[in-house]
């Protein structure tokens, strides 16, 4: 069940509260978040849209504790993540958010098995351990046959499941996607979005996702819309 | 240990640049290996001179001679407890580029005011009782290839005449820096080929060993009183004063070998500070990642840190060994530098600069990196 109206839910895995964010160019102040509410329950798949600069990226950056609001509250699973110090929070980050990028943001020096792994090596596994996540993780993606390929030698498709892979491998409390087909071709688009409905129905994720994409957001279960620094229903 | 590989995939994105830099600092820290060879050769009769030593010279010029006589009236003065003396020869030994210090010593008293010379008892002996026998250095033993039994000429220049010696002992220096390059032979000897030419009864310089190294002041001015208003004036200093003396007769080698090490040092902060900022501006987006992914903000620092260190020192390490690789092959002067080595202590040194330039030249580029807002650097994707 998502929410956008402010009321408290006790099943609520995500919980936004009066959420702003202001920023300040030059002498001008923008109010990109507007007294924002949002609950979101565990295995929720929602999609944001709305217009270039409505905050969408903005949100997803306050979810995933990348920046800091204005004022307002963020909790994901009983903690507030609004007020942890810079450390806490990068802790906080490796433990619950996967990250998915509209451009992969795969480091290029890296196999797609090092790319993987990166976050695994904030933890305490072994060597041996982190290798049967990574295995685990990059089969679950459909790419066990490419462990060893560098991003440049994989199709767009290919990148943005690697990244998924890295997303999922430390078996983080929700997946965060900021555009995730946004440069991939239709076919790669629908596998993209093929593997996260199925990390939402068989393994109960949570996803959150911008897109632009109204093919995209039909996938999820419901679809809110960014409309002057505030969430409206859309279809779901 | 686990960020290893990765801070390895990072420096070898770009080879070329990389390779250049630690290049650069191979090449900084050859020449600071070479230079401080060179200094520590100069040097090195400061270095080990004995603080219970003076040396007496003639006071007009260390070429001018002194009489003989003046051992004995050395001896008598208070708190000296022996005077030996020495003179310089000057032969050459097939070529001029040969050189060696050859002296001729008083083989009465030398040993027992240079016991750091350390030569076996047999040897000694075997050498006294042959009026043409001759004591040689280890390195320029080992340089011309001599050992004990052979037969060497010397061309005399200001004894003129050929000069052939036994060679009856080698000696080795007890401590790093002594002089193994020395040829010694008797005083007695030259003394009885020259009564035809000049020089007879005089005796180039002596050295004076002293009871009390605090009375070496007292002891100076007294010898130089004793022997003043005389035909042969003496000019009596330690010996450490009178090697840095001869040291600075080349100019202010220290001097000049730090101006040299400090511009080089300076250049090697600018070359691979250049390489850090460049490597970390390039990937700022990379950087928005890993934090993005929980790597923390003291992670990120050590990362680009560590890609500096190991660029510093690997090319630390690579002039170094060559310096170090470069003076095991010997005196590259032919005996100007007797004492040419790089010691374990100055490669340290070496070293300490090389991982202080790394971790200076880094600093700032990870201090930026530490300091990156992730929104920031994710928008410059």
């Amino acid at each position: 069940m998502v929410d956008i109206d402010g009321k408290e839910h006790s099943a609520s895995l995500i919980r936004v509260r009066n959420l702003n964010k202001v920023y300040r160019r030059g002498g001008e102040t923008i109010n990109v978040l507007q007294g924002l509410n949002l609950d979101v329950e565990k295995g929720e798949f929602v999609a944001f849209m709305g217009p270039s600069g409505s905050g969408k990226t903005t949100l997803l950056n306050l979810l995933g504790g990348l920046d800091t609001p204005t004022s307002g509250t963020v909790s994901v699973d009983g903690d507030e993540i609004t007020h942890m110090s810079g450390r806490k929070l990068a802790s906080w980050r490796a433990r619950h958010v996967g990250f998915i990028f509209q451009m992969y943001n795969l480091i290029p020096v890296l196999t797609a098995f090092q790319n993987v792994e990166l976050p695994l090596l904030l933890t305490k596994l072994s060597k041996a351990k982190r290798k049967i996540h990574v295995e685990t993780a990059l089969t679950l993606v459909g790419l066990s046959d490419r462990m060893t390929h560098y991003p440049r030698q994989l199709s767009g498709g290919q990148e943005q499941r690697v990244a998924i892979a890295r997303a999922i491998v430390t078996d983080p409390t929700f997946l965060l996607c900021d555009e995730p087909t946004g440069d991939l071709d239709r076919k790669s688009a629908e596998e993209i979005l093929d593997l996260l409905t199925e990390l939402e129905s068989d393994h109960g994720k949570t996803i959150l996702m911008v897109t632009h994409d109204p093919l995209a957001a039909e996938r999820a279960d419901m679809t809110l819309h960014l409309d002057k620094g505030a969430l409206v229903e859309g279809a779901s | 240990m686990k960020y290893l590989p990765f801070v390895f995939r990072n420096l070898f994105r770009k080879k070329t640049r990389t390779i250049l830099t630690i290049g650069s600092i191979a090449v900084a820290l050859f020449l600071f290996g070479l230079l401080v060879t060179i200094e520590t050769a100069l040097n090195a009769g400061v270095d080990v001179a004995g603080v219970d030593r003076l040396i007496v010279r003639n006071k007009i010029s260390l070429i001018m001679p002194l009489p003989l006589s003046y051992q004995e009236r050395l001896r008598q003065i208070e708190s000296v407890s022996e005077a030996t003396f020495a003179t310089w020869f000057g032969g050459i030994y097939q070529e001029p580029k040969n050189f060696f210090p050859q002296f001729a010593i008083d083989t009465d008293t030398y040993r027992t005011v240079f016991p750091e010379f350390e030569i076996s008892d047999a040897e000694w002996n075997a050498f006294l009782s042959d009026r043409e026998g001759a004591v040689v250095g280890k390195t320029t033993a080992d340089r011309f290839g001599w050992k004990v039994g052979d037969r060497i000429p010397l061309q005399g220049t200001i004894w003129t005449g050929t000069w052939e010696f036994n060679i009856r002992a080698i000696y080795e220096g007890t401590r790093s820096g002594d002089d193994e390059s020395q040829f010694w032979f008797q005083w007695k000897y030259l003394e009885e080929r020259r009564q035809t030419s000049f020089g007879g009864g005089t005796v180039g310089w002596y050295t004076v060993q002293i009871a009390d190294p605090d009375q070496a002041v007292t002891v100076t001015r007294t010898i130089d009183e004793r022997f003043s208003n005389s035909a042969y004036e003496t000019s009596t200093e330690t010996e450490q004063a009178f090697a840095a003396g001869f040291a600075k007769q080349i100019g202010n080698i220290k001097m000049l070998i730090m101006s040299i090490g400090a511009v080089v040092l300076f250049t090697l902060l600018l070359v691979t500070g250049n390489t850090m900022a460049m490597a970390v501006r390039e990937r700022v987006p990379e950087l928005g990642v890993l934090k993005t992914l929980g790597f923390g903000d003291k992670t990120v620092l050590f990362l680009v840190l560590a890609e500096s260190l190991v660029i510093a020192t690997v090319g630390g390490a690579l002039g170094l060994g060559m310096a170090k690789l470069f003076t095991m092959s010997g005196d590259p002067t032919g005996g100007m530098l007797p004492v040419f080595y790089l010691s374990t202590r100055e490669m340290l040194l070496g070293m300490a600069i090389a991982i202080f330039v790394g971790l200076a030249a880094g600093s700032i580029p990870a201090l930026t990196a530490m300091n990156l807002r992730i929104v920031d650097a994710l928008r410059r994707v």
